[in-house]
């Protein structure tokens, strides 16, 4: 697992307005993974996203593909990182081509008009695997919300960074659309990126990711594969929670059944 | 669809583009000439193109190249200046409403300049007035983003704005209140309503580095904008420097205004209506819409200086009242336009 690590944080803190958000978190995680975030509302989850991004200043070290984050400039972390934010916020009305070009800005294509031939590949390749060629020309405010959180995904992609960060990807989605977007996220793992996604979906989590991380208060109480992650003592100490295990078609199961 | 048929309608949205800027760029030349021939001797756009360029009579090009010609080349500058500052502020905030008359920078220039003027540190004349005037307006515009904070809305934003022009508006009115000389006061007053009558070369010189410097510093973040639709933080995961646009942005905006307003006293709304009329020809992308706000910013300046000198009046009306005149029922509005962001304080 170390030899193949592709991002790593020891110790890393974080302190917002003098409140310590994030203490002592250390994980490790490999290339080809999706890694499932988890924890109660509060618990840190999105802060501990935007440090691994370095959005946020942090304590600690945290490390990608080698490098010390804080030893590379904006740009080379920005082409590290596929970051997507919660809400898929876009305040003009864009046409969703546009959107997706964004994702190489990074890369120094900054104006969607004037694009590299690689540079147009890349964001042809995002839209094609994201399933939005059809409407690339529609302004993303036309768009209805499944849709337009594909968009940001193949703007994401368009990045084609090794590590991809989403916090709560499938929030307000419908049941068919957040099976869409964690397949395409999983599909992105299955081709070696690196993808966490921040999710409250227990039962997403169980399914679509190698790895869960537990987050409780501002600690990494739990990892590992996800039975064991969220085995019923995380269940009951973080969650306060009871759930429903089972497997289905191989994959494990679990519906969060009552409070404790 | 594939590539090329993505490639083919940008091109066609391109030529849109190009053709808009095409026709701005005649529309702004032809007020220019027509501004360069009104006046108590009337030119035609002929005779006026044949005096610049050193034909005509001698009288005649006194008028265009000496008397008219400063004043013209203000309204362009100045025109485009607040143009462009208002597509930058509405491109950083993410915000149709944001101008930089709504947030209290000219008129807290104008403090700057005013307090200059009242204690006799300098005359109308010197580099002190610019400085202070955009001094003035970098601590006003600063405070103002510092005050409403990141990711502020529509409602803390304008608050906010509101709240320092008056402070601005009353500072200058305690410096005259203050003031012990009647004819500064009367001189602060005029200049206060916003004006390019009888401008000199002097003051075109004492301008235009700054505004030129301002525009240049604004247009260089033209795509910083474009990431920055996707709001702050995406904008940050992508590369943008957010802290440093800001500051970066404060600073054209205060050079430009600062600039402006030191020349010309305080012209408003050109900023926030400019941008507003280009949005359905060029669309909503912040980056683009930079150079044509600036050139409709341009041509509505001088047209406004046009109307001001045709209108009949029994005396002279200042083209900053006029510009306010039309654009404060615009900004009215914008406000039922955008009410419901407004009512829900959502940006």
């Amino acid at each position: 697992m170390t030899a193949t690590a592709l991002l790593t944080a020891q110790g890393l803190g974080v302190t917002l307005a003098g409140r310590a958000v994030l203490n002592d978190i250390s994980l490790s995680l490999a290339t080809g993974h999706l890694v499932a975030l988890v924890g109660p509302n509060g618990a840190g989850k999105t802060t501990l996203l935007r440090a691994l991004a370095g959005l946020v200043p942090s304590d600690g070290a945290i490390h990608v593909g080698g490098d010390a984050l804080s030893s590379l400039p904006l740009r080379e972390r920005a082409r590290r990182f596929g970051y997507l934010a919660q809400g898929h916020i876009v305040h003009w009305p864009l046409p969703a081509r546009d959107i997706v070009a964004l994702g190489r800005y990074p890369h120094g294509a900054t104006d969607p008009s004037r694009l590299t031939p690689r540079d147009s590949e890349a964001v042809l390749r995002a839209m094609q695997v994201a399933d939005v060629v059809a409407f690339s020309e529609r302004r993303v405010t036309e768009l209805s919300g499944g849709e337009r959180s594909r968009v940001a995904l193949a703007r994401v992609f368009a990045v084609e960074a090794p590590v991809i960060l989403a916090d709560e990807p499938t929030s307000s989605l419908d049941p068919r659309h957040q099976i869409d977007v964690m397949k395409s996220l999983r599909a992105a793992a299955d081709k070696g990126t690196l993808v966490i996604v921040v999710t409250h979906d227990l039962g997403l989590a169980a399914r679509f990711a190698d790895r869960v991380l537990v987050l409780s208060d501002g600690r990494l109480v739990s990892h590992g594969a996800a039975a064991e992650a969220l085995s019923e003592q995380v269940m009951a100490d973080v969650f306060r929670i009871s759930a429903y295990r089972a497997e289905y078609q191989r994959e494990a199961v679990i519906v969060p059944w009552a409070e404790i | 669809m594939n590539a090329q048929n993505v490639t083919v309608t940008a091109d066609v949205t391109a030529r849109r583009r190009a053709s808009v800027m095409g026709a701005l760029v005649v529309l702004v030349v032809l007020l220019a000439l027509v501004s360069l021939g009104i006046g108590p001797v009337r030119l035609s756009p002929l005779t006026v193109i044949d005096a610049l360029f050193g034909g005509g009579s001698d009288v005649q090009q006194v008028i265009v190249r000496e008397i008219r010609l400063p004043r013209t080349i203000l309204g362009c500058a100045i025109g485009a200046i607040l143009g462009l500052s208002g597509a930058a502020l509405q491109g950083l905030l993410r915000n149709p409403l944001a101008s930089p008359s709504l947030f209290g920078a000219p008129q807290s220039a104008a403090f700057g300049a005013v307090l200059v003027i009242a204690l006799g540190l300098a005359d109308v004349r010197s580099y002190a007035l610019p400085v202070a005037a955009i001094l003035a307006a970098f601590v006003s515009v600063f405070a103002l983003l510092a005050i409403a904070g990141r990711n502020a809305g529509l409602l803390i934003l304008i608050l906010a704005g509101l709240a320092i022009s008056s402070l601005a508006g009353a500072a200058t009115a305690l410096v005259m209140n203050l003031s012990s000389n009647p004819f500064v006061v009367l001189e602060i007053a005029f200049w206060l309503l916003g004006s390019l009558e009888d401008r000199s070369f002097r003051h075109v010189v004492l301008a235009l580095p700054f505004i030129v410097a301002g525009a240049i510093i604004l247009f260089q973040q033209r795509n910083a904008f474009r990431a920055l639709s996707l709001g702050e933080e995406t904008a940050q995961s992508l590369g943008v420097d957010v802290d440093r646009l800001r500051l970066l942005v404060i600073t054209g905006v205060a050079l430009g205004v600062g600039g402006a307003v030191a020349v010309s006293g305080t012209i408003g709304f050109i900023g926030l209506v400019a941008p507003h009329l280009m949005r359905p020809l060029i669309g909503h992308d912040p980056a683009r819409l930079l150079v044509p706000s600036a050139l409709t910013g341009a041509a509505l300046l001088l047209a406004a200086d046009i109307a001001v000198r045709i209108i009949p009046s029994t005396s002279d009306i200042k083209v900053g009242v006029l510009t306010s005149i039309i654009g404060v029922p615009f900004f009215l509005y914008l406000i039922m336009r955008e009410r419901r962001a407004l009512g829900g304080g959502v940006a």
